[in-house]
């Protein structure tokens, strides 16, 4: 069967089970627009390509399938590396396709020509430029598979015009052919056999879970391990529900906002057991204060990270579920296991956690706005209480997405996770922006769940072009801004670091209109001043469902996360709500 | 390139990797090396006898980079199959060097005489200037280029360092592999 090229790079992709595919059309990849037309896979037109991108990361958030997003040449290219980027930090896979110039034309400085492979070599797993229309069916077979497996994350098939209306014998290869990729798999039995030791000796352990538990589909087994031995769990930003919340194990967040408990319970283990963490810097703080009296195991499916910023007594190369699984049964395997032994650290674990919980000073009701001395009025709304609010009027498996700033910290410290790929956020690179878009994609793989973003003013602006996006699609996601009419996070850096001096850091809260700018994309705009308004607003917005609704929460612009490690300064040096007396250091009973 | 580190300056190692034979591997093993602030000293690049692959040989400034993350994450690379880190104990070196020497009547036995000695050719001649090509052990070459210094050195070209484990045994360990070495 001979098919065009741009008919066999669709066929591949329906061969690989894609379903929805993120993009915008231009003149390098227009071939390819064509044979969509009659493909079952959904195209959903996105008004940035960033969008397309975000859109993909999210979809592969919520799914654990591979997200795919497909754009034009140049421009279209060069706007979709933020993406790759943030995908290649936060181990998503995502499938991007650029359309290229013909490649009698690459390197003549064409129009909408780029250097895309180049570009994009940095911030993806792996890239291909398609030479011959014969390699399709291979490539994107390689790309899906790379995409994938392993530590997962981006991956880009550069595809240039004439590749596109080339053709080439249709056929479909058996197998994937990379002599240089072997991902590991199972754990080495030796390793597993030293760890389960070190467990048994072990007074004061802590499971340190990251991204890599719900990358690897691990939950399940963590949560196993976690009941087998009695060892408290913290979840890391990237793995926030895959353990649950509501778990008298879980510890919650560790890092420079994670709560005093999980901080602290680090600093104090005797034992950390890393698994799928990657030691980023902001959880551990100055590398050298961190866990200062903890053995380390380290399991992780990327070599590079064993090591890579603490070296560990045990490292476990391998899939991490299949890593402790082996552990669970090498530790049954021991006999009964006693936890009495870990009776005096939980009961400290305990004693922290009631006398340092994530707080804030709630607002008394009645007050939408309270007057300040010279700087005229504010409003009195919470953004933690709009968070628990929304919390408690949502479903328990309610996939919460956010951007990056103080909503990303409070929505992560405040939010009750339960399940597996319910939060979506941009974690290692921090992308602001990323909400909007993703929580579209979010909704498109997970129609059945609902779908909340929790934004921020400023970062709602950079991309919230893909509410229209979202309307022509019938993709009704919420969104709430948490508008406290600045960039919150960089504001609240200048009180602490720079002796309050606000240096381009002021938005206005009326600026945009958020509730026009819903209503201009076709969505339901609300506004919320007061307390008593968050819950009916969120009932509301929940019976909408044949369009997105938007929220423009008007918050304290005082309010700051806490607690907070500042930056390179050790964990012991937590410093926690204001109100909250100073914790005592070296507290261990 | 700095003619004043020894092969057996212990900060640099030498890496041997065979990768696939693709448009852009070079531009990625040497990205690598960019975008996470590794030195490369020398490099070396070639087909090997199967053409599906070729082999790149770095020579790694390890003071400034753990060798260690520099091979896990080389190993990373798709397009990489195999790396081997090569101790200069237990493998046979070598390096190529193309040097114009000035020479006039007087002199050029001299460096004639010296290039006998390393075993190298006389590739080109001119009036009063030699081109030379000398093939040794990397401290040989070095040797030989700080002999031709004195003459005066109108260009000069080396190829950076090849190898490969010596046949003697020990070369279980010196093949290790990128696996081994974590």
């Amino acid at each position: 069967m001979e098919l065009t090229g741009a008919q066999a790079l669709v066929k591949s992709l329906e061969m690989q089970e894609v379903e929805v595919v993120f993009g915008l059309p231009g003149g390098a990849i227009l071939p390819v627009y064509d044979p969509i037309i009659d493909s079952p896979i959904r195209h959903i037109l996105v008004r940035h390509e960033q969008g397309a991108g975000h859109m993909a990361e999210g979809y592969a958030q919520a799914t654990g399938r591979p997200g795919v997003a497909m754009v034009t040449s140049g421009p279209g290219a060069t706007n979709v590396v933020t993406p790759l980027a943030d995908a290649y930090m936060d181990s998503t896979p995502f499938v991007c396709i650029t359309g290229q110039v013909a490649t009698s034309a690459i390197g003549t400085d064409a129009f909408q020509e780029s250097d895309t492979t180049g570009i994009t070599l940095g911030v993806t797993k792996h890239n291909w430029l398609v030479t011959d229309a014969a390699d399709i069916p291979r490539i994107v077979r390689e790309a899906f598979h790379v995409a994938t497996t392993g530590r997962p994350g981006p991956v880009l098939i550069d595809f240039p015009k004439d590749v596109a209306t080339g053709t080439m014998e249709w056929y479909w290869p058996d197998s994937v052919d990379l002599p240089g990729y072997h991902p590991p798999s199972h754990a080495d039995p030796s390793a597993i056999q030293a760890a389960a030791a070190l467990v048994f000796a072990a007074e004061r352990p802590v499971i340190y879970a990251g991204g890599g538990i719900l990358k690897s589909r691990a939950a399940e087994a963590l949560r196993e391990l976690a009941d087998l031995t009695g060892i408290p769990v913290v979840t890391t930003l990237m793995a926030r529900g895959s353990f649950p919340d509501s778990h008298p194990l879980c510890l919650g967040m560790p890092g420079m906002h994670g709560n005093y408990t999980a901080v602290t319970a680090i600093q104090k283990a005797d034992l950390l057991l890393a698994l799928g963490s990657r030691f980023d810097d902001r959880v551990t703080g100055k590398v050298s204060a961190f866990a200062p009296k903890a053995k380390v195991v380290h399991v992780d499916i990327d070599k590079a990270e064993i090591g890579k910023v603490r070296r560990p007594e045990v490292g476990i190369l391998a899939d991490c579920r299949l890593a402790i699984e082996a552990l669970v049964e090498a530790i049954r395997a021991s006999g009964p296991v006693d936890h009495s032994r870990l009776v005096p650290w939980i009961a400290t674990l305990h004693r922290w956690q009631t006398e340092f919980p994530c707080t804030y000073d709630r607002s008394e009701p009645g007050n939408a706005e309270i007057v300040t001395g010279g700087a005229g009025r504010r409003p009195t709304l919470k953004p933690q209480f709009v968070i628990e609010s929304l919390r408690a009027s949502t479903p328990s498996d309610t996939i919460l997405v956010s951007g990056v700033g103080q909503h990303q910290m409070w929505a992560s410290q405040y939010w009750s996770f339960e399940y597996p790929n319910t939060w979506i956020n941009s974690g290692g690179l921090g992308t602001m922006g990323f909400a909007v878009p993703a929580a579209i994609g979010a909704k498109v793989g997970r129609p059945d769940r609902m779908v909340w973003a929790v934004d921020g003013d400023g970062c709602f602006q950079m991309t919230a072009q893909e509410l229209a996006t979202a309307t022509a699609e019938r993709v009704p996601v919420k969104i709430a801004i948490l508008n406290n009419a600045y960039l919150g996070m960089v504001r609240q850096w200048q009180h602490m670091f720079y002796e309050e001096r606000y240096s381009e850091v002021y938005l206005s809260p009326d600026l945009p209109d958020y509730v026009g700018w819903a209503e201009a994309m076709g969505c339901v705009g609300l506004r919320v001043e007061s307390p008593e308004e968050v819950i009916p607003a969120i009932e509301k917005a929940n019976d909408v469902d044949d369009r997105p609704v938007v929220i423009d929460f008007r918050t304290d612009s005082m309010e700051q996360v806490f607690p907070i490690v500042p930056a390179g300064a050790s964990n012991d040096d937590i410093v926690v709500y204001p109100s909250q007396s100073a914790p005592i250091p070296g507290a261990l009973q | 390139m700095s003619p004043d580190h020894g092969p057996n300056v212990p900060r640099h190692r030498l890496l041997s990797v065979l990768v696939e034979n693709k448009a852009g591997v070079l531009a990625r093993v040497a990205g690598l090396f960019s975008r996470r602030g590794y030195n490369i000293y020398s490099l070396a690049v070639a087909p090997t006898d199967d053409e599906r692959f070729s082999r790149i040989s770095i020579v790694v400034d390890v003071e400034s980079s753990p060798l260690e993350q520099v091979v896990a994450q080389l190993d990373k690379l798709i397009n990489v199959v195999e790396i081997g880190e090569l101790h200069p104990d237990e493998a046979r070196e070598a390096e190529l060097l193309l040097v114009s020497v000035s020479a006039d009547a007087d002199q050029r036995s001299q460096v004639i005489e010296l290039v006998g000695v390393f075993g190298g050719r006389i590739v080109d001649v001119g009036h009063d200037a030699l081109t030379v090509m000398v093939a040794g052990t990397p401290e040989a070459v070095d040797d030989f280029e700080s002999l031709m210094r004195p003459y005066g050195i109108a260009g000069l070209q080396r190829t950076g360092r090849i190898a490969l484990p010596k046949l003697d045994g020990r070369s279980p360990t010196a093949e290790m592999t990128a696996r081994d070495i974590a």
